[in-house]
């Protein structure tokens, strides 16, 4: 009697996009000397450490993960990211933001629930100068934003970390050119082609264990221009506002104080997948940070943002 | 146990069209209709379309410099998926100077959208289209006819295009090409069929990209596995990781290494789940060998039976990219596979006008410019035919001093120079009668449906001492090792008793009526 293990087979999409991004993640170990891992602790990063971790098995991950920590994190972010590591055998940077405030060398947004979008930036490009990072892999995918979709999986940034929007350079079929002058280096984006319907279904074929915040939960928050943010000491209400207690999830995780919740009652990934396929609001409309114009997130990308 | 082959889901399409033929339109109609459009960013494009006609190519065209142009600058890419199907629209610009995005989005492209403007015909742009997806080998062209409500529908406006349109694209090499009449701004024939168009019984754009057979990834053609990495966790395991570009390799099978010519056998082949079973073609894999045999990256894993070019020069047909015009016998970086060789253009063998596709004679090439071209690398590469393989037939070539690509380039012809030999059939084509220029249009159809093509003409075969008969007899020594030996007898002097494929210019008047006699020839 042969003692058959049920594995769970990923459909056909799921299989090619796994194979995709595991071939972009060697051909950054192939290519580059220092590549790291940006990593955030959102299911982007997560998914994207998973694969990295499986696409060198039964070898040791040969990158370490940055987390860029603008000190507005929810406690539970924090948790995973240690647990995860650990996991994954991965070793993990930490580069704070307030660091860089204390040493008087950023300064905080002036008004009520500063960002700390910009800050991170800078934060994320010494970071990178420091450890003399030749390849940061993101999470990114090229469905998320309009000038996300202009990406390339290899993407190229000059010595002062910035992006070029109109002089990338082409990609043909799958040869990834990582060439650079030095000082210069480039952004990952493995999972450019996937979709957010397609992590949670790989992270439900691959039982990826998930930070909590990604499922239904009760918490009070925040109803600010059609966004729920937590109730949290970066984000507290402001006269005239009250605070609620909904049952939320987290489509999106960074920063406390541009990352909003949904209200769901989705506990668990099949739920949130079933969720994901009723819902006709993108991912990204959780995000204050994409809200302050048109083309936010291309101005972001071009100083060096993620 | 072996896991079931996995059927190809994903169908990637790459839409090419001139500026307001409605391209956009049709992509935002596509996601929209299917409802792949989320509320918000239907509604953010709502708020910023002036008027009151929805401008849905806001949907695609994210960049700031795009929108204050209203045109699109970059290759975007946008994904929607049915019951059926999930898709992937590289969506190409069509201006003339952006004829790189074109090739950028057709080199990954299972299927090519070219719109055209029923008002105004086949425009040069289409043409441009037309052959970069045939140079490309993107499998299959659809031709959408769009704007069919201002030409009030009339068939008689779509037959004409369609016939004007295969006209022009039969020489191109598309193996598939179909039309289908539509409104992208009113829908007709976009999602649901059009009862505006009775006299077109056939599927609407959707229908046509829900059921249309995918034919990108093969794992039935030969085995090829370029390593990306070598996994060494201890003494105990050496694993060659890389991505099977086409066929597929299972444990106990022999594999060579390209560069050494050094043999092993397959122990186990690791997918990503870490079970060892079968490796397909598009699967990441790691390979472990029972031998411990050198191999590191660049190199190339394949089947002992089936050959793969080993060459240092070769002919390619290239697209230049770059903003500096080509400069013969200046050094450029080949990347190809996983490998990069220092490499020279030694001569432009012809310039293609894309639009007419007059050959004409050029020293270099310049920005947006397709052309053949002689390349010389400084080291063997492992090459096969694009027309063989879309993967290991493409190479780049860089400029080391931008570190920008500004080539793309398939591989049509391998010297004689090459070590090894192809395991496709070869045979002996007699060739009675014909003009130069037709003989050069019939070795290059030849040569670009995959096989390695050789012209003997009596002034090439004199200039080496060489006649008739003692030309036949190296001619089929060629053919027995796999070449297509095409032998111009200008003037019908050879006897039926020569043997081999006869074909004469009284019988056939065109090149691509004797490729199409070699091509049924080779396969019979």
């Amino acid at each position: 009697m042969i003692d058959v293990v049920e594995r769970p087979q990923l459909d056909a999409g799921l299989h090619a996009l796994e194979s995709e991004a595991i071939y972009v993640i060697r051909e950054v170990f192939g290519q580059f000397e220092r590549p790291i891992i940006l990593f955030s602790g959102g299911k982007d990063s997560i998914v994207l450490a998973h694969l990295a971790a499986r696409a060198f098995a039964p070898a040791r991950l040969p990158f370490r993960l940055l987390h860029i920590d603008t000190g507005h994190n929810f406690e539970e972010t924090l948790t995973y990211r240690d647990r995860f590591a650990e996991e994954i055998r991965a070793d993990v940077v930490v580069r704070k933001v307030q660091d860089l405030i204390d040493a008087g060398r950023l300064a905080e947004e002036p008004g009520p629930h500063p960002s700390r979008n910009g800050l991170q930036t800078v934060t994320l490009l010494e970071a990178l100068g420091e450890l003399r990072a030749d390849a940061a892999l993101g999470g990114a995918r090229r469905d998320e934003e309009k000038a996300r979709a202009k990406e390339r999986f290899f993407s190229h940034r000059d010595r002062h970390g910035q992006w070029d929007p109109k002089a990338q350079r082409p990609e043909l079929w799958n040869l990834f050119n990582g060439r650079k002058h030095s000082g210069e280096h480039f952004r990952v984006f493995p999972l450019s082609n996937w979709t957010e319907l397609d992590i949670w279904r790989y992270i439900a074929a691959r039982e990826i264990p998930m930070p909590s915040l990604y499922f239904s939960h009760r918490r009070p928050v925040i109803r600010r221009q059609g966004v729920l943010y937590a109730d949290t000491p970066f984000t507290y209400p402001l006269p005239g506002e009250t605070v609620e207690e909904l049952d939320v999830r987290f489509r999106t995780i960074g920063d406390a104080t541009c990352t909003g919740a949904v209200e769901s009652r989705a506990r668990t990934i099949e739920e949130v997948i079933v969720e994901l396929g009723l819902t006709r609001v993108t991912e990204r409309n959780t995000r204050g940070d994409d809200k302050r114009s048109e083309a936010a997130m291309e101005d972001r990308k071009r100083q060096g943002y993620f | 146990m072996i896991a079931p082959p996995l059927a190809h889901e994903v169908l990637r399409i790459s839409t090419a069209g001139s500026v307001d033929d409605g391209k956009s339109t049709l992509i935002g109609r596509l996601l929209y209709d299917s409802k792949a459009i989320p509320d918000d960013q239907y509604e953010a494009i709502q708020r910023v379309s002036d008027g009151a006609e929805i401008n849905l190519a806001l949907l695609t065209d994210g960049l700031r410099a795009e929108r204050e142009q209203q045109i699109t600058i970059d290759v975007a890419y946008r994904y929607f998926s049915t019951d059926k199907r999930r898709f992937i629209i590289a969506d190409t610009p069509g201006h003339a100077q952006y004829t790189r995005n074109m090739v950028t989005g057709a080199s990954t492209a299972d299927l090519a959208i070219i719109l055209v403007d029923a008002r105004n015909g086949i425009l040069n742009q289409s043409k441009r289209h037309a052959v970069i997806a045939g140079l490309l080998r993107v499998p299959r062209v659809v031709v959408a006819v769009n704007k069919m409500d201002l030409v009030d529908f009339d068939e008689g406006v779509f037959r004409r295009i369609e016939e004007e349109f295969r006209a022009f694209a039969s020489p191109l090499g598309v193996a598939h090409l179909d039309f289908i009449p539509i409104s992208a701004l009113r829908g007709d024939n976009v999602v649901d069929r059009s009862g505006s168009m009775p006299w077109y019984d056939g599927p609407s754009v959707l229908e046509f990209l829900e059921s249309v057979p995918v034919e990108g990834l093969s794992s039935d053609g030969a085995f090829r596995l370029p390593v990306q990495c070598v996994i060494r966790p201890n003494q105990d395991f050496r694993g060659f990781a890389g991505r099977v570009a086409s066929g597929s390799l299972r444990v106990g099978e022999e594999i060579e290494v390209a560069r050494t010519g050094l043999r092993s056998r397959v122990t186990s082949v690791l997918s990503a789940d870490g079970s060892s079973s079968v490796g397909l073609a598009g699967d990441s894999v790691v390979v472990t060998l029972a031998d411990e045999i050198d191999v590191s990256r660049g190199d190339l894993l394949f089947r002992p039976a089936e050959r793969v070019e080993v060459t240092t020069a070769f002919e390619a047909t290239v697209c230049w990219m770059g903003e500096q015009p080509l400069q013969v016998g200046k050094s450029y970086v080949l990347a190809h596979g996983t490998s990069e060789a220092p490499a020279v253009v030694r001569r432009v063998v012809y310039r293609l006008d894309v639009e007419t596709l007059d050959r004409e004679v050029s020293a270099g090439l310049a920005l947006n410019e397709i052309g053949r071209v002689e390349i010389s690398a400084s080291r063997p590469l492992f090459f096969d035919l694009y027309g063989q393989n879309r993967s290991t037939g493409s190479l780049i070539l860089i400029d080391p001093a931008t570190n920008v690509p500004v080539a793309a380039g398939m591989v049509t012809r391998t010297h004689l120079s090459s070590s090894s030999v192809s395991a496709s059939s070869g045979a002996v084509v007699l060739l009675s009668g014909f003009e130069p220029e037709v003989l050069e249009q019939v070795e290059d159809l030849v040569s670009a449906s995959g096989h390695r093509t050789v012209l003997l003409s009596p002034a090439s075969f004199e200039a080496q001492g060489l006649d008739f008969g003692l030309a036949l007899r190296v001619g089929r020594l060629f053919a027995s090792s796999g070449t297509v030996v095409l032998v111009a007898d200008p003037f019908g002097v050879l006897g039926d008793s020569e043997g081999g494929l006869r074909v004469s210019a009284g019988e056939v008047g065109d090149a691509l009526g004797v490729f199409r006699l070699v091509q049924g020839a080779l396969s019979a």
